[in-house]
C-alpha cells in the first residue's frame, strides 16, 4: 500500500472488494475519468488508424468496386451537382451506379467531405471522370474523413453518455467507467465496418483483411447522444439528436452477417418515441408537451429536408431511394429471422414481394409492442 | 539472493503476474499485427535477402554472395538465426528464400511471415523484462512493462520500419538480469552471444570487462586467476562457435570487412541526434562568421555522409574527425563509469552503467544511426521506477528519443500512428509515474554525509511527479518543431531548404539526449 492520501489495490489476486486483480486501472483512477477517457480514446483512435492501413471493400475490383467507391461517388455528386439533382437520375448522376440511398443528412456529410477532398485532391471527386478512382492520397483522405467525424461525433456522444450514466462515481465504479468506455469505443463491428471489414480470400491460406467503407459512427453517435439525453432528462435534446440519426441512416440492409444489428435507426423509432411520448403524457399538460415534442421533430426534419420540400415529387423521389423494397426481404447472409428460416420455409417462393413487405412490417410491429408498452 | 519459499498466495501472485505479462505482450501483438501493411523500409528486403542467402547457399558463401546489394553484414550468429527462420519461410512460400526470384519480393506471404517473426522474437524481450522485474513489487513491474514492452520506439523501428531490435535487446536484458542476480558467468555468456549477433553492442564491452574482472574474478590471486580463465574460456568458446568456421575457411578477413565497412561518413544521411550535430553546426557557424569577417574559408568538397576520401575533410574550420578520434572520445566518456565499476562493482548499478555506455556510444560514435538510441533507452526503463529523479529523467528521455525516430516514418498514412503511439505512451507514463510518486512521497535514494538534512528538506517539499518548467518548455518546443517541420515549412517555404526540418529535429533532440547523458554521468559519478 502506498503511503499518503491515495490508497490502491494491494498486490493480491483478489482485492478488498472481492474483484479480480484490476491492478491496471489504479493509475488511471488516480487521475479521474478524463484521463481514463483520454487514454482509452487515444488507444481506440490508434486501433482505428491501424485498421485504416488495410485495404477497403471493392479495392481494385471494377466495374462496381465497393462501399469505398459508393462514398467517393456521393462526394463527387454532391459537390458537382445542384442539391435538387442529388436524388434524380440524369446523365451525370446515374442512380444505378451507387445512387444516393440514404437520407439528406448523409448527402450533406458527403458534401462537406467532398469539399475537403476537392480542395486537396480534385481528381478524386471530379464529375464522371473520377469513377473508380483509387490512389494512395485518395484513400488517405477518405480514411481521415471517417476518422475525423468519428472523433467529432461518436466520441463526444460516448463521453456524454458515460458521464450521464455514471454521474458521480464511487471508487469501485471508476473501473466500470473505464471498461464501459473501452467497450463502446472498441466495438469491433464499428471499427471494422467504418474503418475496415473482413473477407476471407480463398486464394491465400491467410485471412486477407479488406476494409469496407462507411460512416456509421455518425448515426450511431447521434443515437448514443440521444440515449444519453434521455438518461439525463433532456428529452428535447434527445429528440433532436435521434431525428438527426434517423436522417443520416434510415436503415441498413447489409450484405454482411456481422453488420446486421449495427444500425437500424428506424427500428429504434417505436421504442424511442413511445418512451418520449409516455413521458409527455405523464406531464401536467400532456397536450402541450406532445406538441412541443412534435414541433422539435418536425423542425429537425424540416431543417434537414429543406431543399426537397418545394414539391411533392421531389420528396417522393428521395423517399423512393431510401426505401429499396425492390431488393427483397433479405440480402445475402444477413443474420435475421427471415434469412435463417428461409432454409426451411422458402419465403421468396411462397409469397410475392408486396405481401412479404406487409408480413415483415406486421412482424416487426408485433415484436416491438412490449417495449413500446413499457 | 536466496530463493524464498512461496506461500500459496505467492504462487497465486506469480500466476497473476505471468498472466498480466502475457496480457501486455498480447495487446502489443494485436497492434503489431494491425501494422502489417504499413510502410516497410529497405531493411525488410535486407532481411529477406539474408533469409535467401542463408537458405540457398552453403556457409562458405554467406559472406561472399553479392546477388543483392544488401549483403550480410551482421556477425555469424545472426546469420544462423536467419537460417533458422528461412526453414519456416521455405515451408510457407519457397519464393521468399529464392536468391534471384525472391529479389524485392513483396507479396503478402513474405510480409506476414517476416513481420510475424519479429513479433515472435519479441518473446525474447518479454523474457528479459520478466527476469529483471520478477522480484519487484507489482506496481513497479507494471510501470516497467509499460515502458519496455509497450515502448513506441520498438513499434516504430521493429514493427513498421522493420528490424529485430526487440529480440537483441531482450538478450541484453537477460544478460543484465543474470548479472544483477550475481550469476556473472551466465551474464557474460549471454553478452558474448549478443556480440556475435550484432557487433554494435560491443560499445558496452569495456563496462562488462571491468565489471566482470572486478566482481567475478575477485577473492585472491589464485581464485581470481582461475575465474578469469573460466570467463575468458567461455567467451572464447562462444566466439569460436561463431567465427571458428570462417577462420577455418580462411574467410575471416572478408567477414571483418563486411562487419566493419569503410566508406561511411561521420553521420548517416539523417543526422543522429548526437554530439557531432553540434560539432558540424559549430563548424558551419564559425565558417560563416569567419567569411563575414573577411577570412578566406574554403567550402569543403567532401560531405559528412560520404566516406573519408583521401585527405579532404568535410569540415571548413574545425579539425577533421576520424573513426579513431570518435573511438577515443567514447572511451574518454566511458572512463568515469569504468572507474566506478573498478572501484566498487555493484550488481544493482550494472544496468545503469551499461545504459550509460550505450549513451556514450550513441553520442560520440562514428556513423551512428538514430535507431541506436533504443540500446540505452530500454535498459534505462528498468531503473526508471527506482527514484523520482529517475522517473522524471526517463519520461523526458523516452519522449525525445521516440520523437527523434519520427523521420524514419515519412509517409502520410503512418503519421497519425506514430503521433498516437508517442502521445498514448507519454500519457500512460505520466499517469503511472504520478501515481507511483504521489505528493509527499519520499525518494528512495539514501542521503550521504552532511547533505542529509538539506536533501531531506528538499525531498519533503517536492510536489510528486511534476515536470520542471525547463523540461516543460523543452517538450512544448518539441511540439513547435513538429508543427513547423510538418505543416508550416511546406506551407511557407515549399521546397526551399528541404533539409531544414530534419536538421532542426536532429539538433533539437540532440539537446535532449546530451542532457540525458550529462544527467546519467552525474548520477553515476555522485552515487555512493
Amino acid at each position: 500500500m502506498v503511503k499518503g492520501k491515495e490508497t490502491s489495490y494491494t498486490v493480491s489476486v483478489v482485492d478488498g472488494d472481492g474483484n479480480q486483480c484490476c491492478w491496471w486501472w489504479w493509475w488511471l483512477e488516480h487521475k479521474g475519468t478524463t484521463t481514463t477517457f483520454l487514454i482509452v480514446g487515444l488507444f481506440v483512435v490508434l486501433v482505428r488508424a491501424a485498421v485504416s492501413l488495410h485495404s477497403y471493400s471493392g479495392f481494385a475490383n471494377p466495374p462496381k468496386f465497393g462501399d469505398y467507391e459508393a462514398q467517393r461517388h456521393w462526394m463527387e455528386i454532391t459537390i458537382n451537382l445542384p442539391i435538387q439533382e442529388w436524388y434524380r437520375n440524369n446523365t451525370s448522376n446515374d442512380l444505378s451506379y451507387w445512387g444516393l440511398d440514404y437520407p439528406p443528412l448523409t448527402a450533406y456529410q458527403s458534401f462537406i467531405h467532398g469539399l475537403f477532398l476537392g480542395f486537396v485532391h480534385p481528381e478524386s471527386v471530379s464529375l464522371v471522370t473520377s469513377r473508380g478512382h483509387e490512389s494512395y492520397l485518395g484513400k488517405l483522405l477518405m480514411r481521415w474523413t471517417v476518422l475525423s467525424f468519428d472523433l467529432l461525433i461518436f466520441f463526444p456522444a460516448v463521453l456524454y453518455f458515460v458521464i450521464v450514466r455514471y454521474g458521480q462515481p464511487s471508487r469501485s465504479r471508476k473501473s466500470d467507467i473505464g471498461w464501459h468506455i473501452a467497450m463502446l469505443l472498441l466495438n469491433p463491428c464499428l471499427i471494422l465496418i467504418d474503418h475496415g471489414h473482413f473477407q476471407v480470400c480463398s486464394v491465400l491460406t491467410l485471412t486477407v483483411i479488406c476494409v469496407v467503407f462507411q460512416y456509421n459512427c455518425i448515426s450511431l453517435g447521434f443515437t448514443i447522444g440521444a440515449v444519453a439525453g434521455v438518461l439525463s432528462g433532456k428529452d428535447l435534446v434527445a429528440c433532436v439528436l435521434y431525428c438527426l440519426a434517423l436522417n443520416h441512416k434510415q436503415v441498413l440492409i447489409s450484405d454482411l452477417s456481422m453488420v446486421t444489428l449495427l444500425h437500424m435507426s428506424a427500428y429504434f423509432v417505436p421504442a424511442f418515441f413511445s418512451h418520449l411520448l409516455g413521458k409527455c403524457l405523464r406531464h401536467k399538460h400532456p397536450l402541450f408537451e406532445v406538441s412541443k415534442l412534435g414541433f422539435y421533430v418536425l423542425g429537425t426534419f424540416a431543417a434537414v429536408w429543406w431543399p426537397y420540400l418545394y414539391s411533392k415529387d421531389s420528396i417522393l423521389e428521395v423517399l423512393s431511394r431510401l426505401a429499396p423494397f425492390e431488393r427483397g426481404i433479405f440480402e445475402d447472409y444477413v443474420a435475421n429471422f427471415w434469412c435463417a428460416s428461409s432454409i426451411i420455409i422458402k419465403w421468396k417462393r411462397l409469397f410475392t414481394s408486396e405481401s412479404l413487405r406487409l408480413l415483415s412490417l406486421i412482424a416487426t410491429v408485433i415484436t416491438c409492442l412490449p417495449s413500446i408498452d413499457q | 539472493m536466496g530463493k524464498q519459499k512461496l506461500s500459496s498466495k505467492g504462487v497465486q501472485n506469480s500466476g497473476c503476474t505471468k498472466a498480466t505479462l502475457w496480457w501486455f505482450y498480447l495487446v502489443a501483438a494485436c497492434i503489431k499485427v494491425l501494422l502489417f501493411p504499413s510502410y516497410r523500409s529497405t531493411d525488410f528486403e535486407v532481411h529477406r535477402n539474408w533469409l535467401a542467402v542463408t537458405h540457398s547457399l552453403p556457409l562458405s558463401q554467406w559472406y561472399f554472395d553479392e546477388t543483392s546489394p544488401w549483403t550480410l553484414d551482421y556477425p555469424p550468429f545472426f546469420a544462423h538465426f536467419e537460417h533458422f527462420l528461412s526453414m519456416f519461410a521455405h515451408l510457407i512460400d519457397p519464393k521468399i528464400v529464392h536468391l534471384q526470384e525472391g529479389l524485392n519480393y513483396s507479396a503478402n506471404t513474405v510480409v506476414y511471415f517476416q513481420r510475424g517473426t519479429v513479433i515472435l522474437s519479441d518473446l525474447c524481450l518479454l523474457y528479459g523484462v520478466y527476469r529483471l522485474t520478477r522480484n519487484l513489487d507489482s506496481r513497479k513491474q507494471k510501470l516497467i512493462w509499460l515502458s519496455a514492452i509497450w515502448s513506441p520506439m520498438l513499434f516504430i523501428v521493429d514493427h513498421v520500419h522493420f528490424q529485430y531490435n526487440g529480440f537483441l535487446i531482450g538478450i541484453l536484458l537477460i544478460s543484465l538480469s543474470y548479472l544483477e542476480e550475481g550469476r556473472d558467468l551466465l551474464g557474460g555468456f549471454f553478452f558474448a552471444v549478443l556480440l556475435c549477433l550484432k557487433h554494435l553492442f560491443a560499445v558496452a564491452a569495456p563496462v562488462y570487462f571491468v565489471y566482470l574482472l572486478r566482481h567475478y574474478c575477485r577473492g585472491g590471486i589464485g581464485r581470481g586467476f582461475t575465474r578469469l580463465l573460466i570467463m575468458g574460456g567461455m567467451v572464447a568458446a562462444v566466439f569460436a562457435a561463431a567465427f571458428g568456421p570462417f577462420f577455418h575457411l580462411g574467410q575471416i578477413q572478408q567477414v571483418i570487412r563486411r562487419l566493419f565497412p569503410f566508406g561511411r561518413g561521420l553521420c548517416h544521411a539523417y543526422w543522429a541526434p548526437n554530439f557531432w550535430v553540434f560539432y558540424i553546426m559549430s563548424d558551419k557557424g564559425l565558417a560563416f562568421i569567419l567569411r563575414r569577417l573577411g577570412f578566406n574559408v574554403q567550402t569543403p568538397t567532401a560531405t559528412f555522409t560520404a566516406g573519408l576520401v583521401g585527405d579532404s575533410s568535410p569540415f571548413s574550420v574545425l579539425p577533421q574527425v576520424t573513426p579513431l578520434v570518435t573511438f577515443m572520445m567514447v572511451l574518454l566518456a566511458l572512463s568515469p563509469c569504468l572507474l566506478k565499476a573498478w572501484k566498487d562493482p555493484k550488481p544493482q548499478m550494472i544496468s545503469r552503467w551499461v545504459a550509460y555506455a550505450y549513451a556514450c556510444g550513441f553520442l560520440f560514435g562514428w556513423h551512428v544511426h538514430e535507431k541506436a538510441s533504443l540500446h540505452f533507452v530500454i535498459p534505462l526503463a528498468i531503473v526508471a521506477v527506482q527514484t523520482l529523479e529517475d522517473a522524471k529523467h526517463y519520461f523526458l528521455l523516452s519522449i525525445v528519443s521516440c520523437y527523434s525516430l519520427f523521420p524514419l516514418l515519412f509517409e502520410a498514412q503512418e503519421y497519425p500512428i506514430k503521433v498516437l503511439l508517442l502521445l498514448l505512451h507519454s500519457i500512460l507514463m505520466w499517469s503511472g509515474f504520478s501515481a507511483q510518486f504521489p505528493d509527499g512521497a519520499e525518494t528512495a535514494r539514501a542521503p550521504t554525509g552532511h547533505h542529509t538534512e538539506k536533501k531531506v528538506d528538499q525531498r519533503k517539499s517536492n510536489g510528486g511527479f511534476v515536470i520542471g518548467w525547463i523540461e516543460r518548455m523543452y517538450l512544448i518546443g518539441l511540439v513547435i518543431v513538429e508543427i513547423w517541420g510538418q505543416f508550416l515549412h511546406p506551407l511557407l517555404l515549399g521546397d526551399k531548404l528541404a533539409f531544414a526540418p530534419l536538421m532542426l529535429i536532429s539538433i533539437y533532440c540532440a539537446l535532449g539526449i546530451m542532457y540525458s547523458w550529462i544527467w546519467q554521468l552525474t548520477f553515476i559519478v555522485t552515487s555512493p
